[in-house]
């Protein structure tokens, strides 16, 4: 949890340092203690003062109760529904079993689908209590996009779910280790989400670019159209509903490393040490191999965030009835598609 | 029905056509296409500051901004910078008090009174030569009007601000006290405070930071 945090915290200075490097600028420099600068990761520090020391605006006619209610609502559940994210397998020190995931939950991913659905209630609750106009149609667009999105994101992960037939996540990254179709291919190829649900892949990763509603699917911000349900926020409540934009990035990234990526996976690393196809065997101590998959979890997220940055930063904002279309009619019926064709997939290698 | 201006929009050829195709429409190939191009920049970016920082290799920039106060671009020559008024070799003005630059000046806010030169070959002498910069429109003319090169806008300084409209107001003896540019424009004296400007509440952090 206190690493998700901090992984927010850092976000934005990864998005301002990517997106300078992207656009041949240097990016923010210049927060210094004595002179120290460390490439501005200062700047996180210096925002979080900012916003901390800034007034605490409350408008006159807002819902008092709501309005302050609100951004603790989007980042609570921003941040719990990284709790039942795998990291890492079973643990074993001094003979206990430790389960490298926050929450052991059985039906993980119901979880996560649930939290990310409920920060939704954050972000209408502001656009409501704020009683103001420009806050209440970005409420309403992030209620609508986050339907959309929701819908294509759970039809996606069902594809997922039917073949590793478990909504556990720890048991789903277990069995992206396992050889894909081992018949054709031997053990060569891991049973990572990705190959086996190319298309799930690209719909989940775009509707949960919808869900993060960062920029391109921003119309619940629209900074330049209406401000959004954050209008009426100031100082460390206008921060949180920023944190939480960053956390469910977090959240979306660490979800697709489970689902997709293979979770803590390494390719051909057993639970002692690595076990090549071509015969050859690297035994390592389990402590190792807990904390290979470890780093290997957090490199995949790192890289997918990466990515996220890198979408939020090439494409410009769908306007709303697009993305609308675009949920609604490409990636729900795709997802259910995709549904159908791993049933029968499944159903011809006789899984089902 | 289609107007004919909606026809006008869209032009014969189809690469140019504001209508889409469908692998457009589709819209994935072409987000991959422009996720290839700026995935590409950040990486040679990326390179570049690893080669700049890490491998210390100073040709190698990263990015082509300019980081301003640290480091600044070369002005042009005929950049028409704050004012200065020329010395004679004996440090007192150039300036004849012909009211020539006064006169021409468009925004009127150059303010002269003359008085007699000590010395009896030369006619007058400015007493006071108060020139207004937060009326100024760095327009020159008062340069091209000087029949006696004794103003002149080639100091290079740019950085002048004052908390008050009287801060903006620069006297005779700042404007004497101004060295010309030196090579690429760089300012060679600091920028003039005058006496009437208040004191700033993080005066030595702006100082530091107007200096070349």
């Amino acid at each position: 949890m206190f690493v998700v945090l901090n992984f927010g915290g850092l976000l934005t200075w990864v998005e301002r340092k990517q997106s300078a490097i992207m656009q041949d600028r240097l990016g923010a420099n210049r927060a210094s203690i004595f002179g120290i600068r460390i490439l501005g990761l200062l700047h996180p520090l210096a925002d979080a003062l900012k916003m901390l020391t800034k007034e605490d605006f409350l408008p006159a006619r807002a819902d008092r109760l709501l309005f302050k209610l609100a951004p603790f609502v989007s980042v609570f559940f921003a941040l719990g529904a990284f709790a039942s994210i795998p990291f890492g397998n079973t643990l074993t020190i001094f003979g206990r079993e430790i389960q490298l995931q926050a929450v052991t939950l059985n039906v993980g991913i119901l979880y996560v689908l649930a939290m990310l659905s409920l920060g939704v209630y954050g972000l209408m609750m502001a656009g409501w209590a704020s009683a103001n106009n420009y806050a209440l149609l970005g409420g309403q667009r992030a209620a609508a996009l986050m339907i959309s999105a929701e819908l294509a994101i759970g039809a996606s992960i069902m594809g997922v779910v039917m073949v590793y037939g478990s909504l556990n996540m720890q048991d789903i990254a277990r069995a992206q280790g396992l050889p894909l179709l081992p018949q054709f291919f031997g053990s060569w190829i891991p049973a990572w989400g990705i190959l086996t649900q190319p298309l799930a892949f690209v719909l989940f990763l775009t509707a949960g670019i919808a869900a993060t509603k960062r920029i391109p699917f921003d119309m619940p911000e629209g900074e330049s159209e209406i401000i959004g349900y954050f209008v009426e926020y100031s100082g460390m409540k206008f921060g949180m509903f920023a944190m939480a934009d960053f956390l469910e990035t977090v959240v979306i990234a660490g979800m697709t490393t489970a689902l997709f990526l293979g979770g803590w996976q390494i390719p051909y690393l057993g639970s002692a040490g690595f076990a090549f196809p071509w015969g050859m065997e690297v035994p390592l101590p389990p402590l190792l191999v807990t904390g290979l998959q470890v780093v290997a979890f957090l490199t995949k997220v790192v890289v997918l965030i990466w990515l996220l940055m890198l979408i939020r930063w090439t494409l410009p904002r769908f306007r709303y009835d697009q993305a609308m279309r675009l949920g609604w009619l490409g990636l729900f019926p795709l997802a259910i598609l995709n549904i159908v064709i791993t049933g029968l997939v499944l159903l011809m290698l006789g899984k089902a | 029905m289609t107007s004919p201006y909606q026809q006008s929009n869209t032009p014969a050829d189809p690469k140019h056509s504001s209508r889409l195709g469908l692998a457009q429409r589709f819209y994935l190939r072409e987000v991959l296409s422009g996720l290839t191009l700026t995935g590409a920049r950040f990486f040679a970016n990326m390179a570049r500051h690893t080669l700049h920082t890490v491998f210390r290799v100073k040709s190698a920039r990263g990015a082509v901004t300019i980081q301003y106060p640290d480091e600044r671009r070369p002005y042009s020559p005929r950049l028409r910078s704050l004012h200065r008024l020329v010395r004679r070799e004996d440090g007192s003005p150039r300036c004849v008090a012909c009211m020539m630059c006064e006169t021409v000046c468009p925004a009127h806010c150059i303010y002269i009174v003359a008085t007699e030169h000590p010395n009896p070959e030369i006619e007058k002498v400015p007493e006071r030569f108060d020139i207004d910069l937060g009326k100024c429109v760095f327009c020159g003319y008062c340069v091209e009007a000087c029949p006696e090169d004794a103003i002149r806008m080639d100091t290079g300084i740019l950085e002048f601000s004052s908390f008050s409209r009287g801060g903006m107001i620069y006297t005779k003896d700042a404007l004497l006290a101004l060295e010309p540019a030196g090579p690429n424009g760089v300012p060679t004296s600091p920028v003039p405070i005058p006496a009437d400007r208040p004191m700033p509440v993080i005066r030595p952090a702006a100082a530091s930071r107007t200096r070349a």
